[in-house]
């Protein structure tokens, strides 16, 4: 691994810069890489790892990969069970996270997370220039930005920003010195027999609830909304698992606290303070003398002066607006990798989100990203592989089996195949925002895996064909989760009849 | 997790949440998700299920069957309702006229929203009673 001491990307112009050293932009150099693209990466850690060098605060990843899985390890179909891999071409690179753990969890540690990143960029020989601030951005009027970096000025056509939603946020009412946020927090024996106040019900406030169980006194926490859990959404939305401890110690009447209500005031008085709430569902405030208060009211993204230069965001986290591409949905040639790809929100179907605030999810959005930042921007012959007729449907099923894109970004990613002239190609993975609304794109189908927050996943085909309306079937869910049977063929083969003749031997005329 | 209070003070002006309570409102804001759309982009579309329940915050969009617009919609104006109701997918496209800030509630949480803020529901059955008038006038 490249250190300080040997710098590659020395300021100066590049065609394409790509900014940090997470996950996601490791996952991004490596798939630019592969496909023979040209860039810089500069980041201003001194190693790779990003965040998990330094949270999540209690130690264990949300995220798992299980060493030993109904798939053989290193294969693509494996990828499903293993969240925390970033993906390789080659063996040495493929499913190195359960090489790096110890066996005592399935969530990695913030140490294994960490030495798994380091190993992936060491074999893959990943060159970062670390210790690299990105400090400010320019438009030019050639088209090309400047960033202003801590070693001096860079200039591309392109710059992807892969710099996290790790920034904590917090509302006014809890702008007091004293106020504790994510990432601020003292170790954990000071909070021995005290009075601690948790402002939010999202992951952060329970993991912290769970590791103050064993010293807190009382632990009350609050926000408008009553608490989501995952193991209720059927998806990532909720409290995970692992942290619904407080939740029942809440339900047994244990001492812990759960209120759905706002924070009217916080004031302090020496060392208690007194926090004000109101509830939707009561008449009068409550009052709590407390000895701690903590802000676990989210996260926004470190996006510096981008907003300055015409870089739309939205909502509590600031997340830039993106295309299905994850370009900004407002300055064209600015691309965002990693966690931040949440901002290219997809369909959203039965109000599930995509799993791109996850390594799991935008693992795949970057090598989907590395290759279409190669054709838009590189001018790279777009990659597709011609098929027969008789393939077409049992590739599909498998891929709803199988793909890791799919299970991993569901109703987000899709597998495409198209028909051009007569021809039959495998198009390879989309984002399927790009696909439903690309009116102008050839006859085609796309696969998905679906979730509905209650049932068992089932594939969804998307069949556009010129001069007529979308079309959607959603296939049964199957409790194996196996999509390959007769009943599955039949199924997809009626779908697919405005593409394929009825006998599935040739394209439809 | 506290709720961001401009987004609060926008929606205390809409008349579909005009009976509701400060900390009610602060909850609707958690709630909802928050969405964005660019000029152009199709936030529902004609034929593909489980959208959801959509509030302009912020922009204008076109009601789009077939391809014709049909209607504009503005901040505090709501659609996907209907096909949230019946489990229906939309008849209709629902195009971003400009940069469009919208909350969005998911298809399956609307009923529990609907009866659990009944003034809410009233000012819904008044939009639904507008666009029936609006109907019957297309068709007479």
């Amino acid at each position: 691994m490249a250190g300080l001491t040997d710098r590659p990307f020395p300021p100066g112009r590049y065609e394409l810069v790509v900014v940090g050293s997470g996950p996601g932009a490791l996952q991004l150099t490596y798939s630019l890489r592969r496909l023979g693209i040209d860039h810089a990466v500069i980041s201003r850690d001194d190693s790779p790892g990003g965040m998990f060098r330094k949270w999540p605060i209690f130690q264990r990843m949300l995220s798992w990969t299980k060493p030993y899985a109904d798939q053989e390890r290193g294969t693509s179909a494996y990828q499903r069970y293993d969240w925390n891999s970033l993906l390789g071409d080659d063996e040495e690179t493929r499913a190195i996270m359960p090489s790096v753990m110890d066996g005592t969890s399935y969530f990695p540690s913030r140490p294994e997370m960490e030495r798994g990143l380091v190993t992936f960029a060491e074999r893959a020989k990943l060159q970062v220039r670390y210790g690299c601030e990105w400090l400010s951005t320019k438009r030019l009027d050639d088209g090309e930005f400047a960033l202003e970096t801590s070693d001096g000025e860079y200039r591309a056509r392109t710059v992807v920003f892969a710099v996290g939603v790790a920034q904590p946020w917090r509302p006014k009412v809890l702008n007091l010195e004293g106020v504790q946020e994510y990432g601020q927090l003292r170790p954990i024996e000071t909070y021995r027999d005290r009075r601690v106040f948790i402002v939010g019900k999202q992951n952060s406030g329970f993991e912290i609830a769970t590791g103050l169980l064993p010293w807190a006194r009382q632990i009350v926490l609050s926000s408008p909304s009553p608490a989501q859990l995952s193991v209720q959404t059927h998806s990532l939305v909720g409290v995970r698992a692992r942290y619904v401890q407080p939740y029942e110690d809440w339900a047994l009447a244990g001492g812990v606290v759960i209120l759905d209500a706002s924070i009217e005031s916080v004031e302090r008085d020496g060392p208690v303070f007194h926090v004000t709430t109101k509830s939707a569902h009561e008449d009068r405030p409550r009052h709590f003398a407390v000895d701690d208060v903590i802000a676990a009211t989210g996260f926004t993204c470190p996006l510096r002066d981008l907003a300055d230069i015409g870089v739309a965001t939205f909502g509590q986290s600031r997340l830039p607006a993106q295309t299905p591409f994850w370009e900004s949905a407002t300055v064209p040639g600015i691309y965002f990798a990693g966690t931040i790809n949440q901002g290219a929100q997809g369909l959203r179907k039965h109000g599930i989100p995509s799993n791109s605030g996850a390594v799991q999810g935008y693992r795949y959005n970057a090598r989907c990203l590395a290759r279409h930042i190669a054709e838009k921007r590189f001018g790279a012959v777009p990659m597709r592989t011609p098929m027969g007729a008789d393939e077409v449907i049992p590739f599909l099923l498998a891929e709803a089996s199988r793909g890791p894109e799919l299970w991993n970004q569901r109703s987000y990613l899709a597998q495409v195949v198209s028909f051009r002239d007569g021809e039959i190609f495998r198009e390879g993975i989309q984002p399927l925002a790009h696909f439903v609304d690309d009116e102008h794109g050839p006859d085609a189908v796309a696969i998905t895996l679906e979730s509905n927050g209650h049932d068992d996943p089932y594939p969804t085909a998307y069949v556009r064909r010129r001069g007529q309306t979308l079309r959607e079937r959603s296939l049964a869910p199957d409790p194996l989760l196996d999509f390959e049977g007769p009943s599955y063929q039949r199924e997809l083969g009626a779908a697919l009849e405005p593409l394929l003749d009825p006998n599935l031997t040739r394209v439809a005329t | 997790m506290q709720v961001r209070q401009d987004v609060v003070d926008i929606l205390s002006g809409f008349a579909l949440f005009a009976d509701l309570s400060t900390p009610e409102l602060e909850n609707i804001v958690q709630t909802f998700g928050e969405v964005y759309f660019a000029e152009g982009e199709r936030v529902i579309r004609q034929g593909l299920t489980a959208t959801g329940f959509y509030v302009i915050v912020e922009g204008g969009a076109i009601i789009s069957v077939g391809g014709k617009e049909r209607a504009s919609l503005r901040p505090g104006d709501f659609f996907g309702e209907i096909s949230c109701l019946l489990g229906e997918p939309p008849t209709a496209d629902i195009i971003a006229r400009q940069a469009l800030r919208c909350l969005v509630l998911p298809p399956a949480a609307v009923e529990e929203f609907l009866v659990a803020n009944p003034h809410v529901m009233y000012r819904v059955l008044q939009g639904e009673a507008r666009k029936l008038r609006t109907t019957t006038r297309w068709l007479g």
